[in-house]
């Protein structure tokens, strides 16, 4: 399939990154010190801003059906407890999560471009993308081609992340970068901008299926890409860390960091997304352990 | 020239590793002369926590293993601490016992591993039944371990009462996370490494040191901690952490015994700490036959 190029003066030269300089800031952003009253805040933030996922191959409709339920009761007997921003699903599951999520504001997400390898055809990619907003998702987490991308055919991701843009209508298109796949944080930097500058309107680091997954480093690298975007056009784009947040402390790290090079416009869940399957409980048992001063058991929260 | 002593850094143990304290803090015991025995870890209630992750993590794996195994691996406890005796007997006389009954407490500590590692496999086929039922059942009960057990280590020993109390526990399945002796903590300290060394896995035994004032509230607050166990201890805070207990209806004992003693060893120390399952399975109503179940 032809797709029309527009790229080849869309992208621009990305600035190269000092992985020491990022590190030494980093380890900043994980010595804050939280006092109580403002974890229990980020806490509430980072229930509101998580994509409740399964992508599995097992994934069967009660699966996701059980999971909706949890996105908009995540612990029903405690009170002013905020429901998450989406769940993410694989298209042929749409349906079914819309239909179960339809009397709440929860978003339904789905990934969609041959997630998560992005190895098929481009016409594929394309109704895989056009099925899932039919279907009625709100939200479409696409993954770029990666072995282009370290072939040196930015072009032809540029195009591609542009060509699915288009298909998405109305939907908010969320560009996977597979960053463990990418190897270095300059390639992290690069592939940022092309997809920032190809129109997506957020960046998320990993599929969740290779590891390293969203470490902070390469989620710092993001946002200073999200950010000078920002500084030039004034446009905002939207970040999702996805893959190995797994607890609430490390949620809230990525919370200061997001504040501190962003600001306060990002801390919400229109901007900044978590993809995780398991953190809710992990914020949840923290939130019930400040409130009760008893540290908790998974045994007393709902299976993920 | 004579040579500087290289003292020893007596560090906590937490999921296989040996950090120190999150809290910074540290305290000095000192021996029978009033000298210094050495730098302790204070740990703190964040310690707690984080050994009981490792526990829970730990539980699963460990409790699967065939008993056979764990079995093998408690006989290596005993193995590496018999190498390391002549290190025991010196902490030992340096927190004030004599070399004989130093001595005694050491061998006595093998013997009780050894004791507990021949257990292993056997404990369950004894104490489950085949129970009569009017039913047509077979009607069954085997034990399974409880999770994660909390031990507050008897204060007046060093080496026999820790040894005494996460035995059985991790015989029968259950990872502990043990809040050593206040004052006499320098065994519990080198008893961890002789763990570390000797296959158990990581996470299966936490030890922390510091005060059991501090830390047994937040072990028997714990809701992830399923038992409790503790000796000797003085009514008062015996009382407050069978209170703190009851919210995950967390099991409790408080053991009055001397653990020096030779027949200070027993079944029911394991048993303690299992719970009952009883299966209920149906079977065809066979007209005349005579069995009860």
């Amino acid at each position: 399939m032809e797709i029309k190029s527009h790229s080849s003066n869309k992208i621009p030269v990305s600035p190269s990154i000092d992985k020491v300089g990022v590190e030494e800031r980093i380890a900043r952003f994980q010595s804050r010190s939280i006092k109580n009253e403002a974890k229990k805040q980020g806490l509430n933030m980072v229930l509101s801003m998580i994509d409740l996922t399964t992508l599995e191959g097992k994934d069967t409709e009660g699966k996701v059906k059980q999971m909706c339920y949890k996105a908009m009761h995540l612990h029903d007997h405690f009170e002013g407890i905020p429901q998450v921003a989406a769940v993410c699903v694989y298209p042929s599951m749409v349906a079914i999560a819309k239909n179960a999520l339809r009397n709440s504001s929860v978003k339904v997400a789905s990934v969609a471009t041959g997630f998560p390898s992005g190895q098929t055809a481009l016409a594929l990619k394309l109704k895989d993308t056009k099925l899932a907003v039919e279907q009625g998702a709100d939200e479409i987490d696409m993954v770029i081609s990666r072995g282009k991308f370290l072939t040196g055919e930015f072009a032809y991701v540029f195009d591609e992340i542009a060509a699915v843009k288009e298909a998405c209508g109305k939907a908010r298109l969320k560009v996977i970068l597979e960053t463990g796949e990418l190897v270095t944080l300059d390639n992290v930097r690069k592939a940022s901008d092309i997809a920032i500058y190809a129109g997506a309107d957020f960046i998320k680091t990993s599929t969740g299926k290779i590891q390293p997954a969203a470490t902070m480093q390469v989620t710092y690298t993001m946002l200073m890409a999200i950010r000078d975007y920002y500084d030039e056009t004034g446009i905002m784009v939207g970040m999702k860390p996805a893959g190995g947040i797994s607890t609430a402390k490390l949620a809230l790290h990525n919370l200061v960091m997001v504040k501190e090079i962003l600001g306060t416009k990002w801390l919400s869940n229109e901007w900044f997304r978590f993809g995780a399957s398991s953190l809710a409980n992990d914020v949840l048992m923290q939130l019930v352990k400040i409130e009760t001063g008893v540290y908790q058991s998974n045994d007393y929260f709902s299976i993920d | 020239m004579s040579r500087i002593e290289v003292l020893k850094t007596y560090k906590i143990f937490i999921g296989g590793q040996f950090p120190r304290t999150e809290s910074g803090r540290y305290y000095t015991p000192l021996d029978s002369n009033g000298k210094a025995l050495a730098n302790i870890c204070l740990s703190s209630r964040k310690d707690v926590r984080n050994a009981v992750v490792a526990a829970r993590k730990a539980f699963g794996p460990w409790s699967e293993r065939s008993a056979f195994n764990r079995g093998q691996i408690l006989y290596r406890i005993a193995e590496m601490l018999e190498g390391r005796q002549a290190q025991f007997v010196d902490e030992l006389m340096r927190q004030g016992s004599s070399k004989v009954a130093a001595t005694n407490e050491v061998n006595l500590s093998i013997d009780r591993i050894v004791y507990y590692a021949g257990w292993c496999d056997k404990y369950n086929q004894v104490v489950s039944s085949v129970n009569p039922v009017s039913s047509s059942h077979f009607n069954f009960s085997s034990l399974e371990p409880m999770g994660v057990v909390g031990v507050v280590a008897e204060q007046s020993t060093s080496l026999i009462g820790l040894v005494s109390h996460i035995l059985p526990a991790i015989c029968g399945g259950n990872s502990t996370v043990v809040l050593a002796s206040e004052k006499l903590p320098l065994c519990a300290v080198t008893f961890s490494e002789v763990i570390h060394s000797s296959d158990v896995p990581a996470g299966v035994i936490n030890i922390l040191t510091g005060s059991p004032e501090e830390m047994a509230a937040t072990l028997a607050s714990h809701m992830d901690v399923n038992a409790l166990i503790t000796s000797n201890l003085e009514s008062q805070l015996s009382n407050k952490l069978s209170l703190l207990s009851v919210d995950n209806l967390k099991r409790k004992f408080d053991y009055e015994v001397n653990w020096v003693e030779k027949d200070k060893q027993a079944l029911h120390y394991i048993s303690d700490l299992q719970e009952i399952k009883t299966t209920w399975h149906p079977i065809e109503n066979v007209g005349g036959a005579s069995s009860s179940y």
